[in-house]
């Protein structure tokens, strides 16, 4: 079968529906394209430990400690096992963190945002866990099989997530005039960099189309962007927290929301790693790594001895 | 000492070494040598965080002037902390981490052992959940002991010079005092003299097996239990009460 003939035929699979598995036969682009979306995702949920580990230690409550404790061991949970499913590919964990530690490889740039008080815990919760369920709702359909099943598997535990973020905002809106405040102050720096989290506008975006085609991508940036702010501005509006926007205005002829056109300056520049945090979160997964290497190596020299001896014993 | 008095301040000592401990480990959160050792971490120290408050509440049901678990956790200074001084020590590396985690959590496994044929239904009940646990903790804990100890040259080093460094705090653990008179005679709690008797033998074997020489320090550092700490409780608790204190009568 020449290329060209193969290429026609995972066309047609894709365009049925059906999955593809890591023992198919794919075009390097395609396994390029998943190794850098699914690698990408893995490390966000890694990178991602680190804004609410800021908090780990100073939950106000027995509750809350435990819950927001469980929920960031969710989220390591989901960069191991995307990491797992990454590897179908034929990539290794260590080169992707390589690569994570070079620059080469991304992660959600929404993690680049430092968290400044306890009410940016619901804030995650709420909106970067809201905005990520509706991107991972629609990958669910994702044509590569391995990532499909891990985006089923994730979900679940992120709209626990999304709700337990809301419960918080919801405490606070409840409570006294400066946990609002902190609730409203958490708001207002957190919309704008989760409504960033679906990309580049359409007609901007560098890997969209590819992507759709081969339905790695089921839906595109826009489209899923509306969704969220649709859902997200009523859930705002009933506890009481206004959107830092505005100029939203409800159209009531297309049923949405709209809002003000983002500063996609300042999110290329994020992505380029001029947040406020990425030389902070970078460097602390790079120093950490580094200063685990020597237990690496002394669990790799353990088990390597246990298993001379058990050869010469046997 | 009443035997109410004496049973509340031995939950309140329970629990205190159970939330520090877990506060502790959480500072590992995202610093792990790796990822899967990372959640195993915070693993610990959620089940510390649900022991912990287990014991509050029952602290909590026992006394008229407390609240609530939370009040005990996030508004008691550090002279009305009775949590042992070796949960309070710095995480250092991570040998030190592991070495502190095991010496505790040998202690515990064997506490709740005792505990588990308490007079007093809930401290019976509580120890049972939580002895499951505890034998977790040790076998984790003990593995990684072994494994640094026979791993490398430097893993060797590290994990020697923990155990040389924890080892002074060890016997604070199993200090005594009026509470543990009265819950021994009421068959509650457990003489701690016959608790260190076991943790001798059973941390001496893992040591062993380790290759770890036991350190021959005095071992005079004691009082936990009375409220006398080091000077790293305070800090603990400056960081883990913030909320709570900054904005007091808040609901969160
Ligand atoms: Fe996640
Ligand atoms: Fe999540």
């Amino acid at each position: 079968m020449t290329e060209e003939q193969k290429l026609e035929q995972f066309q047609a699979r894709i365009d049925a529906e059906e999955k593809i598995e890591p023992k198919d036969w794919m075009p390097e682009e395609y396994r390029k394209a998943l190794i850098r979306q699914m690698s990408q995702h893995a490390h966000s949920e890694v990178i991602g430990m680190q804004p609410e580990g800021n908090w780990a230690l100073r939950a106000p409550t027995l509750r809350a400690k435990k819950i927001l404790l469980a929920k960031i061991q969710d989220e390591g949970g989901h960069g191991l096992y995307l990491y797992s499913a990454t590897e179908t590919l034929g990539i290794d964990r260590d080169t992707m963190i390589e690569q994570l530690h070079e620059g080469k490889a991304k992660y959600s740039s929404v993690f680049n945002y430092p968290t400044l008080n306890w009410a940016d815990i619901g804030a995650i919760g709420w909106l970067v866990d809201g905005a990520a369920i509706v991107n991972q709702i629609s990958l669910q359909r994702t044509s590569f099989g391995s990532y499909s099943r891990a985006m089923i598997r994730i979900c679940k535990e992120e709209s626990f997530h999304q709700r337990q973020g809301y419960e918080i905002m919801t405490t606070m809106m409840n409570g006294t005039p400066e946990q609002k405040e902190m609730a409203q102050d958490a708001m207002n720096r957190w919309w704008a960099p989760a409504l960033m989290m679906f990309g580049p506008p359409d007609n901007d975006s560098a890997h969209s189309k590819q992507s759709l085609k081969w339905k790695i991508k089921r839906e595109s940036n826009d489209v899923l962007r509306q969704r969220f702010i649709d859902k997200t501005i009523d859930q705002a509006h009933f506890i009481g927290l206004e959107i830092p926007d505005k100029n939203i205005r409800f159209n009531k002829e297309t049923e949405h929301w709209e809002t003000s056109p983002l500063d996609w300056n300042e999110f290329k520049q994020v992505i380029n790693g001029n947040g406020p945090c990425n030389h902070q979160r970078l460097n602390h997964h790079i120093k950490y790594h580094n200063e685990g290497n020597w237990v690496r190596e002394a669990a790799l020299a353990f088990a390597e001895n246990e298993m001379k001896l058990e050869t010469t014993t046997n | 000492m009443n035997t109410k008095d004496a049973v509340y301040n031995f939950c309140l000592r329970m629990a205190d070494n159970n939330l520090i401990s877990g506060q502790r480990l959480t500072e590992w959160c995202s610093r792990g040598p790796i990822l899967e050792e990372d959640l195993a971490m915070t693993n610990l120290a959620l089940d510390l965080f649900g022991q912990a408050e287990s014991f509050f509440d029952y602290a909590a049901s026992l006394n008229g002037n407390v609240k609530s678990a939370d009040d005990l956790a996030f508004l008691r200074s550090e002279r009305q902390y009775y949590n042992n001084l070796l949960v309070e020590q710095p995480n250092g590396d991570f040998a030190v981490t592991m070495m502190k985690q095991f010496l505790f959590s040998a202690f515990q496994k064997l506490m709740y052992e005792a505990l588990t044929e308490s007079n007093d239904d809930t401290i019976k009940g509580i120890s049972t959940k939580a002895l499951k646990e505890a034998k977790y903790h040790f076998r984790h804990s003990s593995e990684w002991v072994i494994r640094l100890g026979k791993g490398t040259k430097e893993s060797h080093e590290r994990v020697q010079l923990a155990i040389n460094e924890l080892w002074r705090f060890t016997t604070d653990m199993f200090e005594m005092n009026a509470t543990d008179e009265e819950l021994i005679s009421t068959g509650i709690s457990a003489n701690l003299e016959t608790i260190y008797g076991k943790w001798n033998f059973v941390v001496g074997e893992i040591l062993k097996e380790a290759t770890l020489a036991i350190p021959d320090a005095a071992k005079i550092i004691k009082g936990g239990c009375n409220g006398m700490h080091t000077e790293h409780l305070g800090h603990i608790l400056t960081e883990m009460q913030y909320l709570q204190r900054a904005y007091p009568g808040a609901t969160w």
